[in-house]
């Protein structure tokens, strides 16, 4: 097991209702370790195992919530 | 299928504008078909990015707020409610825009730290000169940095001079003189000279990034007021929700259902305590205070006893030679024979002494021979066929040199005035006493009497070393009371007992040899965090410039933060009651409901932004505190242990 942190940029979040529905599904996928999203900076800090996802794949959850990834 | 902003902003103004046209067409002819035909687009444009973002949740089976709106909003048009649909969707996307910017003025401040971080950097490569992204410069690269220029690493000076601005790190703008091996650091601004700098961190490693990443993670750290209101906006949510049911299947009022859908979520509430703590936290990283999240924040507010490390913190750590007493012999000659003993030795004492010497331009000629050390007391040499011996009174006396009474009686008025004394002997004669005193700090003063104003009721200090020269810095600054001679492990008791009687302690040193007792407080306060990496990590609260005079403004800004926190949370709370109240009694439908909603999430958003500017815009209540002591008037009596 090969575990990874990333943090994602995202556009800036203004309703902190998205940290749930944003936290709520990253953790509930496979490979991923821990989700946390930093409100303030509007990042979300991924713990993932680097054998069953990636942050492509992160990413692409993340986007298809209704979240553009910045970086 | 995303909506981009700019659409999103599009079709907020679109929508916005459709109401307008709506309202004058109801102004002409009330109940037209035409202005609910204009109502429906409005509410259509300004519905579609709800509904499609709560499509979005719906598909990856997560459940969100404009899931509610969309329902409410699909309702009110099917119920025929078209001014209600199209003024809840429009209200809904044109609050989402006003909070996002007015949340980016809450975040401003370590916004305009971040810019401040170097981009390009110019190293010297086989003799030439080439400019390469900060981020890939090396460890052991020569930077070169120009007048005006920024420094992208840190790292020590090879060659040159020049006054550096190290306000993003230490919030400090007056600048500082650098020189040939001193420590400059990454995203300080090199005022006037030219500077060779050996790379020593780089990247991620730099204090300025572990600035910006210690206030990021900071700013995440919840509050105890927030875990409180997550709590309550955890259950609130669904409690809505099942009441809108209820109501909705006992009533048959499907208006009042949609309603409560609208007022399900306390947005004011969920960000009332984010906002304040993020605009405190920013502005302290902006100003060289680091506070490490909410919670420090709560603690740091509620401080009433502030205990001081002495060598330091209070007192500038560099001992001076504070007045020289010659018997029979110049001081210049005193002071140069003096030094010709102590140059080889590592003792603090005798560097001062070196030091003094060097600095007044004496030149040490002669060689020491059978230097003998004397633990505890001091040493012993032959210096120009004489036997010289420097050292404590002690060891004068050990070695059958006389005293009279006006050495004695010098030294003793020495000692009462904080000084270390120290004897000079030739052949068992007393020759001279040189008085040595860690100098107070020239701001020291002027912040007790701030830290009192700020609501500190008592101030003390623990300090290893004696009650004598502790008394007198006491006395200086008017400490209450003074823990003298402790080991380290007596100043992590003596933290613990204070805590254990009741105090909210904070302790406050240099971070290193007071790591644990920092550890040990309420809150942990180091100071000149630019220091090392134990220190950032130990401390709650990092001051990072060497000085005492940021602690002031950290208590006051941590009380500001937390009663603009306050003010959020029972701004919020007060509004949640209200609207229930007023769906309830059928004062507030849809459209208010979301209005009154949207306002109060933008006036608390409003009222954090007010902490960007601290010390600025705010009103200073004088509460009469009856716990606040005056200077205790010390007696010269008392010092004379």
């Amino acid at each position: 097991m090969k575990m990874k942190t990333i943090k994602i940029q995202l556009e800036t979040l203004t309703c902190p209702s998205c940290i749930n529905k944003i936290e709520g599904v990253l953790n509930k996928q496979n490979g991923v370790d821990d989700a946390k999203v930093m409100f303030n900076s509007s990042k979300v800090k991924v713990t993932y195992n680097e054998e069953e996802t990636n942050p492509e794949e992160i990413s692409a959850i993340i986007e298809k919530l209704g979240y553009p990834v910045l970086s | 299928m995303n909506i981009n902003t700019k659409t999103r902003n599009i079709l907020t103004l679109v929508s916005g504008g459709l109401l307008l046209a709506a309202l004058a067409v109801y102004l002409l002819t009330p109940g037209s078909l035409a202005q609910d035909i204009i109502l429906i687009v409005a509410a259509i444009f300004a519905g579609v990015p709800i509904a499609i973002k709560a499509f979005q949740a719906l598909r990856m089976k997560a459940f969100s707020i404009d899931l509610l709106v969309t329902i409410a909003v699909v309702g009110a048009m099917i119920i025929g409610e078209y001014t209600e649909a199209a003024v809840v969707s429009f209200l809904f996307l044109f609050g989402h825009y006003l909070e996002g910017h007015t949340l980016q003025r809450t975040r401003a401040s370590l916004k305009s730290l971040m810019d401040m971080a170097p981009l390009e950097a110019t190293i010297l490569k086989n003799g030439k000169r080439i400019t390469i992204p900060a981020e890939e410069v090396q460890v052991g690269d020569h930077v070169i940095v120009q007048p005006g220029g920024k420094i992208p690493v840190d790292g020590k000076v090879i060659t040159g001079q020049s006054l550096i601005n190290q306000a993003a790190i230490t919030g400090e703008s007056v600048p500082v003189n650098k020189t040939k091996g001193d420590q400059v650091f990454s995203s300080t601004v090199s005022d006037n000279g030219y500077l060779e700098i050996l790379a020593e961190k780089v990247g991620d490693d730099t204090t300025f990034a572990k600035i910006i990443e210690l206030v990021e993670e900071a700013q995440e750290t919840k509050a105890k007021t927030q875990k409180f209101m997550e709590r309550f906006a955890a259950y609130y949510t669904p409690g809505i929700i099942i009441l809108s049911v209820i109501v909705g299947l006992i009533t048959l009022n499907v208006h009042l259902a949609l309603t409560f859908l609208v007022i399900a979520c306390p947005g004011a509430l969920v960000i009332s305590v984010p906002v304040s703590i993020v605009a405190g936290i920013g502005n302290g990283a902006k100003n060289g205070i680091l506070i490490k999240g909410g919670d420090k924040m709560e603690d740091l507010a509620k401080v009433n006893t502030l205990v001081f490390d002495k060598t330091g913190t209070l007192t500038k750590g560099k001992p001076e030679v504070t007045d020289i007493k010659a018997y029979g012999i110049s001081t210049d000659e005193l002071l140069q024979l003096t030094a010709e003993v102590e140059v080889t030795s590592e003792h603090h004492l005798g560097k001062t002494i070196v030091k003094k010497a060097e600095e007044k331009g004496l030149k040490l000629v002669h060689n020491p021979s059978d230097v003998e050390i004397m633990k505890g007391h001091g040493l012993r040499a032959m210096l120009n066929g004489q036997q010289i011996y420097v050292g404590n009174k002690s060891g004068a006396e050990k070695l059958g040199i006389a005293i009279d009474i006006e050495a004695n009686e010098y030294m003793l008025q020495q000692q009462k005035n904080g000084n270390t004394s120290v004897f000079i002997a030739r052949d068992k004669e007393v020759i001279g006493i040189i008085s040595i005193a860690d100098q107070v700090r020239e701001e020291a003063p002027a912040t007790m009497n701030q830290l009192r104003n700020a609501g500190i009721g008592d101030l003390m200090m623990l300090t290893g070393d004696n009650e004598l020269v502790a008394q007198k810095v006491a006395y200086q600054l008017g400490i209450d009371k003074v823990y003298a001679e402790l080991l380290p492990e007596d100043k992590v008791s003596k933290v613990t007992e204070l805590k254990t009687s009741g105090r909210n302690v904070a302790m406050i040193g240099d971070g290193i040899n007071d790591a644990p007792a920092i550890a040990t407080a309420d809150v942990g306060i180091a100071m000149g965090g630019t220091g090392t990496d134990v220190t950032m990590e130990t401390a709650d609260i990092i001051l990072m410039s060497d000085k005492l005079d940021k602690l002031p403004y950290a208590i006051k800004l941590a009380k500001a933060t937390i009663r603009n926190m306050k003010q959020n949370t029972y701004f919020a709370l007060i509004t949640v009651a209200l609207l229930l109240v007023g769906v309830l009694t059928d004062k507030i439908h849809l459209a208010s409901g979301m209005l009154i909603h949207e306002i109060s999430v933008i006036l608390v958003i409003l009222n954090a932004v007010r902490l960007v500017g601290f010390p600025k815009y705010q009103v200073w209540f004088k509460w009469l505190n009856f716990n606040a002591k005056k200077r205790k008037e010390h007696t010269e009596t008392q010092l004379t242990v």
